[in-house]
C-alpha cells in the first residue's frame, strides 16, 4: 500500500512539476507574495505574477544548458 | 477569453498529445495485434470518461476565487514545464521529438516483447502498452480541457475542442496508416506552453486578489509577453550555443519522453 501510493505520488509530481521543482516553487512563492501586497499592503501587484513566471522560466533554462556551451 | 480563443487552445494542446497517443497505438496495433490495441484503448478511454465524469463537476463546486489561485497555480507551472522542452529543443540543447524515431523504438520493443494472453485479452502486451499510452497522454488532455473548461464556465466548449482533436488527429492516422511525423510538434507545444503559462499567470494571479487592469483584455498584454520572452530566451539559447562552437550531442530523447 506504502508503495503503491509512494508511485501514485510520484506519477503525480512528475506530470505536474516534472523537470524542475524551482519553477513550481517560484510560481507558488509569487502567488504568495501578490496574496500579501493586495490583502495586507493593498498594493495591487499584477505585475508580479509575470515578472516572477518569467525569470523562473529563465532560471530553469539557465541550469539546464549550464555547463553545455 | 473568447469562445474561440478557448476551443483553439484546447484543440492544438489536445491535437499534440493525440499525435504521441496515436504514435503508440499505432506501433502496438501494427506490430502487434489490433484487437488487443482497441480493448486496451477503449479502457483508457473508459478511465478517462470516468475522471471527467468525477473531476470536472467537483471543481465547479469551489468558489470562483479559489478554482482560479490553485488551477492558475498549477497551469503556470504545468506551461512552464512545456515552455521549457519546447525552448530546449528549439534551440538545440534537447533532442526533437521525433514521431518516426519514437514509433521505431516502439515497434523494435513490441517486436521483442513475448506474446501471452492475460484476463481474456489475446494479446496483453499490445493492450498494455496501448492503454498506458492512451491513459497518459490523455491524462494531459483532460487536465487541459478541464481547467480551462472550469475556468471559463464552459466545459462543453472545451470538451468540445478536445473531441475535435483527437477525432481529426485519428482520422488522419487512419487515412495515413502512420505516425504523424510531419506535424510541427515543437511549434505546437511552444504554442500551447505560452497559452497554459499566460492563463495559469492570469487566473493565478486574479485567485490572489489581483485586478487585471484592463480585466479580461489583460490577457491580449500578458500572451504577447510571455511568447516574446520565451522568443527571446530561445534565440539567446541558439546564439549561445553557436558561439560555443562544437557541443557534445543534444540531450536523446528518453523512452519515457513517449509519454511525456
Amino acid at each position: 500500500m506504502t508503495r503503491w501510493l509512494r508511485s501514485f505520488g510520484a506519477f503525480w509530481y512528475d506530470f505536474v512539476v516534472g523537470d524542475d521543482w524551482r519553477g513550481a516553487a517560484v510560481v507558488a512563492a509569487a502567488l504568495a507574495l501578490t496574496a500579501l501586497l493586495v490583502h495586507v499592503a493593498h498594493v495591487n501587484a499584477w505585475w508580479l505574477m509575470p515578472v516572477c513566471v518569467l525569470a523562473a522560466l529563465g532560471w530553469s533554462l539557465r541550469r539546464a544548458t549550464a555547463g553545455k556551451t | 477569453m473568447n469562445a474561440a480563443a478557448l476551443v483553439l487552445t484546447v484543440f492544438v494542446a489536445c491535437a499534440v498529445e493525440a499525435v504521441e497517443a496515436l504514435t503508440i497505438v499505432m506501433a502496438a496495433g501494427l506490430t502487434r495485434e489490433w484487437r488487443s490495441t482497441f480493448q486496451g484503448m477503449a479502457a483508457a478511454l473508459a478511465v478517462l470518461a470516468v475522471v471527467v465524469a468525477a473531476v470536472g463537476p467537483a471543481l465547479t463546486l469551489f468558489p470562483l476565487g479559489v478554482l482560479r489561485l490553485v488551477v492558475g497555480a498549477l497551469l503556470a507551472v504545468f506551461g512552464l514545464q512545456w515552455l521549457r522542452k519546447a525552448i530546449l529543443r528549439a534551440s538545440g540543447y534537447k533532442d526533437l521529438h521525433d514521431e518516426a524515431v519514437i514509433y521505431r523504438r516502439q515497434v523494435a520493443a513490441a517486436q521483442a516483447a513475448a506474446a501471452g494472453s492475460r484476463h481474456g485479452v489475446r494479446d496483453w502486451y499490445a493492450f498494455t502498452l496501448s492503454f498506458k499510452g492512451v491513459l497518459l497522454e490523455g491524462l494531459e488532455v483532460v487536465f487541459i480541457a478541464i481547467t480551462f473548461g472550469d475556468n471559463q464556465g464552459s466545459l462543453g466548449l472545451a470538451a468540445l475542442g478536445a473531441a475535435a482533436a483527437v477525432l481529426v488527429v485519428a482520422g488522419v492516422g487512419v487515412a495515413a496508416r502512420a505516425p504523424l511525423a510531419r506535424v510541427p510538434e515543437n511549434t505546437m507545444k511552444f504554442a500551447v506552453g505560452v497559452m497554459l503559462t499566460s492563463f495559469g499567470t492570469f487566473w493565478g494571479a486574479e485567485g490572489a486578489g489581483v485586478s487585471w487592469p484592463g480585466h479580461d483584455a489583460a490577457l491580449l498584454g500578458v500572451i504577447p509577453l510571455i511568447a516574446l520572452a520565451c522568443a527571446g530566451y530561445t534565440l539567446l539559447l541558439r546564439r549561445a550555443r553557436a558561439a560555443a562552437g562544437p557541443v557534445p550531442a543534444a540531450i536523446p530523447v528518453t523512452a519515457e519522453e513517449v509519454t511525456r
